[in-house]
């Protein structure tokens, strides 16, 4: 296996690395919305699904370990990475400029992913890691969202999300060597409209929670 | 009708050879001609500091008409200046107004550690060429026109990352200091053509390896290369080298 160790330490292996997980964490986000979005159908609707979600057992065990794992690396590389490349340039430019390639969500990639790392731990604690005999899912979710500055902090921290996700789409295809003419411009496009729908999707449930249900 | 002639004032980046860490010094740049080059601003600047009994700045140049990839200097935060598509000899004063303060410094990098003033060391590219960037054949009688026909598309294509001139501009670029755009310029090139073709899996993989090795920065997709490429060389380079590095390592 050492030249599975030498591929991954190299400068591309390690952007592989964080293109995976992160592609990982797209289809995540997709599952995760598509479930969410029971929501907007109903508290009915909504107890079904975590109930049907809940009903796997085992596999959410699997799925849980999994993503967990995945965090794991694409965190761990992803602060390697923040860190070799401030050391690549040890005397700063005295005047910056950018000539129009970085974009929001690029610049910001490794703060937004700060940001996120610390939604999801408060998300977790407050959805996942909770006495599940003694409320429901919905019922800690009406009750947090009710909490206004919870419901900003949640809201901004989908926005963050989106501005990560609108860099980390098309920049994990590039990695991965899908970068044609012909189809570059539909990626970089799909990436867009995927992080508006992330944060048009995530960002509004607080609302529809708050002021539609109750 | 607008002057001919402009006044600068620049701030340039001087460090003395084995100094650790240089400053900006401020000096005037009087009448200069718009029709001047960048390359010819500084050096009459430095005919003037010479007069004056000062050290002149020493910058790095050779051919002056873009191709050789021996200048280059950050002017006021853009590898090369502001225009597009241009090495800094290409660069010329019209793009300037009267009064201006221009601010010069070096491509800034651990791998490029700067000798004086403006120029740095770049042999780290070199090495990196050294590594694997070229083809490996036996000497002997001139081969037949066509006896190894490549279609004139490939050969385009092939030649997009070959105008790579090696200045360093991407490297300087990069928020990163990653050196992906010229080795993925390099192994492109080659990678295309069938000459290339037998080396190609053993040299993206001793080409990358070199790069690390030297202390360059990791790509992060910013694209703010391939917006300053003099040569205007694209990041799909990156996503073939990444393509032909896959290939030679999961194979």
């Amino acid at each position: 296996m050492s030249w599975f160790y030498d591929t991954i330490r190299t400068s591309i292996g390690k952007k592989l690395l964080m293109a995976l997980t992160g592609l990982c964490f797209c289809l995540f986000l997709i599952i995760h919305l598509i479930g969410n979005l029971t929501l907007y159908g109903g508290q009915e609707l909504f107890e079904s699904y975590v109930k049907h979600l809940h009903a796997l057992g085992p596999l959410i065990r699997v799925a849980e370990t999994g993503l967990l794992t995945l965090a794991i690396i694409h965190v761990s590389t992803g602060c390697f990475l923040v860190w070799q490349n401030w050391m690549a340039r040890p005397v700063r430019y005295q005047v910056n400029k950018n000539a129009g390639g970085r974009t929001i969500g690029s610049w910001t990639m490794p703060y937004t992913g700060f940001i996120i790392l610390i939604f999801v731990a408060i998300h977790l604690s407050n959805f996942h890691f909770i006495d599940h005999d003694r409320q429901t899912v919905f019922q800690a979710m009406t009750a947090t969202f009710t909490f206004l500055p919870y419901v900003i902090f949640y809201t901004l921290a989908v926005v963050v999300v989106a501005v990560h996700v609108s860099h980390g789409f098309w920049s994990l295809f590039q990695t991965l060597g899908a970068n044609h003419p012909k189809y570059m411009p539909a990626i970089r496009g799909l990436g867009i409209l995927f992080s508006l729908l992330v944060a048009a999707g995530f960002g509004f449930i607080p609302a529809f929670v708050g002021f539609i249900m109750n | 009708m607008t002057a001919k002639t402009i006044n600068l004032t620049l701030k340039v980046w001087r460090q003395g050879r084995g100094e650790p860490i240089g400053r900006l010094e401020t000096c005037r740049a009087e009448n200069i001609s718009k029709d001047m080059s960048f390359l010819e601003m500084i050096d009459v600047v430095n005919e003037q500091l010479t007069k004056d009994h000062q050290e002149p700045i020493a910058f790095d140049h050779d051919c002056r008409e873009g191709i050789c990839g021996m200048c280059g200097a950050v002017v006021n935060g853009r590898p090369h200046g502001h225009e597009r598509e241009t090495t800094l000899c290409q660069l010329h004063m019209r793009h300037f107004s009267d009064g201006d303060t221009i601010v010069i410094e070096p491509w800034r990098a651990r791998a490029f550690p700067v000798i004086k003033d403006l120029v740095v060391d770049r042999s780290a590219l070199d090495q990196i060429i050294q590594a694997g960037g070229y083809i490996s054949v036996n000497t002997g009688g001139a081969p037949d026109a066509n006896s190894l026909p490549i279609p004139k598309d490939t050969a385009d294509a092939a030649f997009v990352p070959a105008a790579c001139i090696g200045c360093g501009a991407c490297v300087a670029a990069c928020p990163n200091a990653s050196a992906m755009l010229f080795v993925g310029a390099k192994v492109s090139q080659l990678s295309l053509l069938p000459q290339g073709r037998p080396e190609a899996a053993k040299r993206v993989s001793s080409m990358v390896r070199k790069m690390d090795e030297l202390g360059f920065g990791n790509c992060s997709n910013e694209t703010e290369c391939e917006a300053e490429c003099p040569k205007g060389i694209s990041i799909i380079q990156i996503a073939r080298m990444n393509r032909e590095f896959f290939k030679a390592r999961f194979s």
